[in-house]
């Protein structure tokens, strides 16, 4: 396990450049599943020369940003049951319709946060093992989304590597994963390891591999 | 003599739950959730009930209050955890109330498998997950699934936009949610409304759930808001 001193952790892009980065990986035209919290930043970089679809679980496409106070509808909301608009195009549809989305391979991206992601792909982010168990939506969106990219840390606030050789928590999924998206790189998951696309430029390749387990590679 | 499923009073439309009952209850957090039943639910007081819903109540109102009344032994639901959940936490750390939590999209198809007359079925969601554990896996095409079956119930409480004497019936916005499929898997599917018009007033264009899968309605014209009961410190009974 990599533990690094909390007073050498090396400072990454903010949570905003790195939305920014999932942003313009999204094509014209892509239908996408945002998870509730850090993920929901990505809709706020989406440059004007495309259009993006946005579902939501609870049967909503084609969702729009928060409504101002006096426009709140409490049976228009979102996955975090907060309100939400519909934009012109939008549809709604039951609850197995909206997961038939997910399950049956329409939505082409969902952006997920986690816990920890094995070299593997495997993702674990939706129990610490403590507490009540609730899974929501999260297994079916990685079993079923065409690409499932994870925005998250490098290292735990402690000083954790997230990026493992085995996740240690209960899985979401097993080999899910296409991309992680972390404050100190961009990195496929390839037969072979975590393959690097994109490198800060205040993280060198040793540190990199010395923050995550697994083979890292360029 | 003409079909008619309204009901005026609370007490006709539930006479028939049971104790030990199996129920589902519509609504992903507030939106479509059918408050104004489980409130009569509680008044009714049956005992040792299975809910099925995608949460576990909010505050001391709906689903909420019906666990906070100890109604409820069981729940089957994706996501238990609420920002006011505090009945259900609170028998579950004590161990009074049992859990089943299941992958959100397999509880909806699960539900509208049973409304299908399917027994069961393959899904690759949760495969390699604690939630997989004791199912049948198979492979199809080099991929691994597991095997879930269908999830019945002996009623379900539905809230609608609107309704007829027939129980067609539309909802609003993402209120609709859970509801449709629940109308299916139930036996007794039994509905409140906002709205109850004339037969000529629903568009057979735009009929979400048809009344064949309705058995009794009821008119509520305003219904308690969620958000605002648990803000203003609403509790029931």
């Amino acid at each position: 396990m990599i533990n690094i001193n909390s007073n050498n952790i090396l400072k990454g892009w903010d949570r905003n450049t790195i939305a920014e980065k999932i942003a313009n990986d999204l094509p014209h035209g892509a239908y996408v599943n945002l998870g509730i919290g850090m993920p929901e930043l990505v809709s706020q970089y989406i440059k004007d020369d495309r259009e993006i679809i946005y579902h939501s679980e609870n049967g909503l496409l084609g969702m729009g940003p928060s409504p101002n106070e006096n426009e709140i509808d409490y049976d228009l909301i979102n996955a975090g049951k907060k309100p939400v608009t519909i934009l012109p195009g939008g549809s709604f549809c039951h609850h197995a319709d909206s997961f038939s989305m997910i399950r049956g391979g329409h939505i082409d991206y969902c952006v997920l946060g986690a816990m920890e992601i094995s070299v593997k792909g495997d993702l674990a982010n939706w129990s610490t093992g403590k507490g009540i168990p609730a899974v929501g939506g999260a297994m079916d969106l990685v079993a079923g989304a065409k690409n499932v990219f994870v925005m998250t840390q490098h290292l735990t606030k402690e000083g954790k590597s997230k990026l493992v050789k085995e996740c240690s928590l209960p899985l979401t999924g097993a080999n899910v994963v296409s991309r992680v998206y972390s404050d100190y790189a961009v990195m496929q998951i390839t037969d072979i390891g975590f393959k690097v696309l994109q490198l800060n430029t205040n993280i060198t390749l040793d540190y990199l591999k010395s923050v995550t387990e697994g083979n890292v590679y360029q | 003599m003409q079909i008619n499923k309204v009901k005026e009073k609370m007490t006709d439309l539930l006479s028939d739950v049971f104790d030990g009952a199996t129920i589902m209850v519509g609504g992903f957090g507030e939106a479509g959730s059918p408050i104004e039943l489980l409130h009569g639910l509680i008044d009714h007081g049956a005992k040792n009930l299975t809910i099925i819903a995608n949460n576990a109540g909010n505050g001391n109102v709906g689903l909420g209050a019906l666990i906070g009344q100890k109604q409820v032994k069981k729940v089957i639901c994706s996501f238990p955890r609420s920002p006011k959940g505090i009945t259900f936490a609170e028998q579950y750390n004590k161990g009074e109330i049992e859990l089943e939590v299941v992958p959100q999209g397999t509880l909806a198809e699960r539900i509208r498998a049973a409304g299908a007359g399917i027994p069961g079925f393959y899904t690759a969601t949760a495969v390699g997950t604690p939630l997989a554990e004791g199912k049948e896996e198979k492979i199809f095409n080099g991929k691994k699934y597991i095997l879930e079956e269908a999830l019945h119930a002996d009623f379900a409480l539905i809230k609608a936009e609107v309704s007829d004497r027939y129980g067609n019936l539309v909802y609003n916005k993402t209120a609709r949610n859970f509801n449709p499929i629940m109308s299916m898997a139930a036996k007794n599917t039994l509905v409140q409304a906002k709205e109850i018009v004339q037969p000529n007033f629903t568009n057979p264009e735009q009929v979400i759930t048809p009344g064949i899968f309705v058995q009794k309605v009821i008119e509520i014209k305003e219904p308690i808001i969620e958000t605002i009961a648990i803000e203003e410190g609403l509790t029931y009974p």
